[in-house]
């Protein structure tokens, strides 16, 4: 059974596209066939991070309009067989994308796929609300930071009401993941600690992915980060969040501070 | 860097209890609000509607303001009534 699933933040630059391709690559990585599915109209991003940039030749918006056939926009993955890419149009505007047009798409994607995220744009303006608009759950990126977590309430909000899902009395499944987690700023009282945003937001957790240069790097090489650098911190901390979206019980691991040499000797004479 | 220490020359407390609160309320109002008319704006439109029954407006001069304490809330209307306004008025009729 196919599982559509979004991944949403309402703010920007919090990590969704990070999220989606990591996610994405993790999932295929146990075998399940993957489409990763950009809804960042005019500014899509994803192919980028999964370093299928100079493969796109149609988008999202060409099969809506019935310009491309589905498999003529599918663009597949170089290193995981099982990992698709249907990449959003870089020039036509977010309008394009009907209620009617984009739930055939999810629906014959669906068929083809056991996992389709959807890679929200941030906002809650129509690519925002597309993305969501035929999930079964929601992956809702949270930085612990104010601005981050009362944008995610909202989202949590809008995935409780503007859903398929939501509007026909069902629940859509939801899930926080934590990223930009930085372990030595929560341990000097600096950063909203994991239990507040869960508390605030009421929402259970998925996964926390600390702050890391690998994020930076997998992007950088078009790579995503699960497969870039398989033993970083990130990789396996998105590693454990598919397995808990496929029901497996991982422990959580919640990143802790990692002393430098420089830091420890300061802290000690600071003591 | 050693934050600690800096925290301590500087007499800085933690800022995340702060941030928690801060959010708590802020997240408490914006849910009750959820699915709500924008009272705001329909206080705006309305009380505009009844002054320009009587006076020639400058929409653009009518600032409206809202502070929201803990027990109260204050909604502020500062209109600019321009003193020849019988006159206008008299002019339009």
């Amino acid at each position: 059974m196919a599982k559509v699933l979004v991944v949403t933040s309402g703010k920007g630059g919090v990590g969704k596209t990070t999220t989606t391709a990591a996610l994405g690559a993790a999932l295929a990585q146990r075998g399940d066939k993957v489409v990763v599915v950009d809804f960042d109209v005019g500014l899509r991003n994803l192919d980028l991070v999964m370093g299928a940039e100079r493969r796109v030749v149609f988008d999202l918006i060409n099969v809506v309009q019935g310009v491309a056939k589905l498999p003529q926009a599918l663009i597949k993955d170089k290193r995981l067989e099982n990992l698709w890419l249907l990449p959003a149009s870089q020039t036509r505007d977010k309008d394009a994308l009907t209620e009617e047009g984009v739930g055939k798409v999810i629906e014959d994607l669906r068929a083809r796929f056991d996992w389709v995220i959807c890679d929200s744009p941030a906002g809650i303006e129509r690519g925002a609300s597309m993305a969501m608009r035929f999930a079964d759950e929601a992956v809702i990126v949270t930085n612990p930071e104010v601005s981050s977590v009362r944008d995610s309430d909202r989202i949590i909000g809008m995935l409780d009401s503007k859903t398929v899902r939501a509007e026909k009395g069902e629940r859509v499944e939801k899930h926080i993941l934590i990223t930009r987690y930085d372990p030595s700023r929560a341990a000097r009282g600096e950063m909203l600690t994991i239990e507040d945003i869960l508390e605030i937001l009421a929402t259970p957790l998925l996964g926390i992915i600390p702050e890391s240069q690998d994020v930076l790097r997998a992007s950088n090489v078009g790579t995503p980060v699960t497969l870039s650098n398989a033993d970083g911190a990130p990789a396996r901390a998105y590693i454990d969040a598919a397995r808990r979206l496929c029901g497996d019980t991982v422990p959580m691991q919640v990143p802790t501070e990692r002393k430098g040499f420089i830091d420890r000797l300061l802290r000690r004479r600071a003591a | 860097m050693s934050m600690g220490l800096l925290r301590l020359l500087r007499g800085n407390k933690a800022s995340a209890p702060v941030a928690r609160e801060r959010l708590q309320i802020l997240l408490a109002h914006e849910r009750g609000m959820r699915g709500q008319p924008d009272l705001l704006g329909v206080l705006r439109e309305e009380i505009l509607a009844v002054v320009s029954k009587h006076v020639m407006l400058d929409p653009t001069k009518v600032i409206v303001r809202l502070e929201r304490g803990d027990e109260v809330s204050t909604l502020e209307v500062d209109i600019e009534v321009p003193n020849d306004f019988e006159r206008k008025k008299v002019a339009v009729a």
